[in-house]
């Protein structure tokens, strides 16, 4: 009986998780296509430059920089913007699987993705060893 | 050529490296760097922080997917996961700090053995299987949908997969790929979890790994938009398409010369990193 409720539960958790991942790639491609429009549009007869490497400007390399940049509606910063989503809808995913355990009362599970949370977190703040 | 132009020509190798990304297995992260550096002569470094996203954006939209046919182990992907992110930011760190060069050749390497890999026979385990202590303590044991109705499956060698997933989260980190061949073989091969458990379950890893790595590079400056945009938008197409496909017959002769012309991607970014010509 314990058992069967917690298949259920699982199963719950996957339909959960698939709409979410569907979502927030949904939103994240919407978006940065949003802003290749904006881009391309404005920068679209400019020389691309890839061949040396310099590095994003400040401003598209912190979340603060980027929401920054979308509020001054530049094509570079809604795209980035988008794909800041796109790198939040796993880090989404694993923020929700701790709750689920939780709800499932699984202390092992929720201790696991902590972890994994806790470590994503660290990556997005800069992951400065 | 303007950007427009560019952009264009990108996302038409986005497609194509989506398209035979998911007919391969191999995944489009792994086909779009050579294509982008090879062809368009873009710095590696711009090519792994572009195609990085790439892999977020096709892992995530296909474990939708199998997540809701039962088919991944949530359990056992979040426990390993703690391996690909861990390997994952080390790999990304270690990608500022050495060659591009060193990088381009140890991507050939992986990019052959990959190849390799894929092409191999996919044999089911059979027979009845005896549960593992540490893998039952960390509840892994699981079934899964077949033809003849739902069946267990009990893994093995936990240190073992976990110690290989780390090994894959660097070079996820290091290479911008998902490293999705040696996180089926960590978990086909060392834990002996069948094999469609494991390509879905790695599948679902993947995102959540390529998450842990993207956070360094963008903060270092190798996510630019202009080009990881049509990456992105070209890799999901591609892999959309490829995966429709799939379910049709005949793809053995395309795997086939698709694994012909990736090897020769892979050598020419192996010769091209001793020549230090990227």
């Amino acid at each position: 009986m314990a058992d069967e409720t917690r298949r259920w539960t699982d199963q719950r958790v996957e339909e959960w998780i698939g709409a979410l991942l569907r979502w927030g790639v949904t939103l994240a491609a919407a978006e940065v296509l949003f802003g290749a429009c904006v881009y391309l549009a404005r920068h679209g007869h400019e020389m691309p430059q890839y061949h040396v490497f310099v590095g994003e400007p400040s401003d598209l390399r912190t979340m603060s920089g980027i929401m920054k940049e979308v509020l001054a509606f530049r094509g570079r910063g809604l795209i980035q913007f988008g794909l800041l989503l796109l790198i939040a809808t796993p880090v989404a995913r694993v923020a929700f699987s701790v709750a689920a355990f939780a709800i499932q009362r699984d202390r092992l599970y929720v201790v696991v993705t902590l972890i994994v949370l806790a470590i994503l977190t660290y990556s997005l703040a800069g992951g400065h060893l | 050529m303007n950007i427009l132009e560019f952009t264009l020509l990108v996302w038409v190798a986005g497609l194509l490296a989506g398209f035979v990304g998911s007919l391969t297995g191999l995944g489009g992260g792994i086909i779009i760097t050579p294509l982008l550096t090879l062809a368009l002569g873009v710095d590696i470094r711009y090519a792994i922080g572009a195609t990085l996203v790439s892999v977020i954006a096709t892992s995530s939209g296909a474990a939708a997917a199998y997540v809701r046919e039962g088919f991944s182990n949530i359990r056992i992907g979040m426990f390993l996961e703690i391996a690909t992110t861990l390997g994952a930011v080390g790999g990304a760190v270690l990608a500022t700090k050495i060659s591009t060069g060193a990088i381009s050749i140890v991507f050939g390497l992986v990019l052959m053995y990959s190849a390799y890999a894929s092409s191999r026979p996919r044999h089911e385990r059979v027979g009845d299987c005896r549960p593992n202590p540490l893998a039952t303590r960390l509840k892994m044991n699981g079934s899964y949908p077949t033809p003849d109705g739902p069946k267990g499956y009990c893994p093995q060698g936990v240190p073992a997969g976990f110690s290989m997933m780390f090994g894959a989260g660097i070079l996820s980190g290091l290479l911008g790929i998902g490293s999705g061949a040696v996180k089926v073989i960590a978990m086909d091969q060392a834990m002996g979890i069948p094999f469609k458990v494991s390509t879905t379950t790695s599948n679902f890893m993947i995102g959540v790994t390529a998450a842990a790595s993207a956070g360094v590079y963008l903060s270092r400056g190798y996510i630019d938009p202009g080009l990881a945009m049509p990456v992105m938008l070209g890799v999901v197409a591609g892999s959309l398409v490829g995966a429709r496909i799939l379910t049709q017959a005949k793809t053995k002769w395309l795997r086939l010369v698709f694994g012909l012309v990736i090897s020769i991607m892979a050598i020419e970014m192996i010769y091209h990193g001793l020549t230090g010509r990227l």
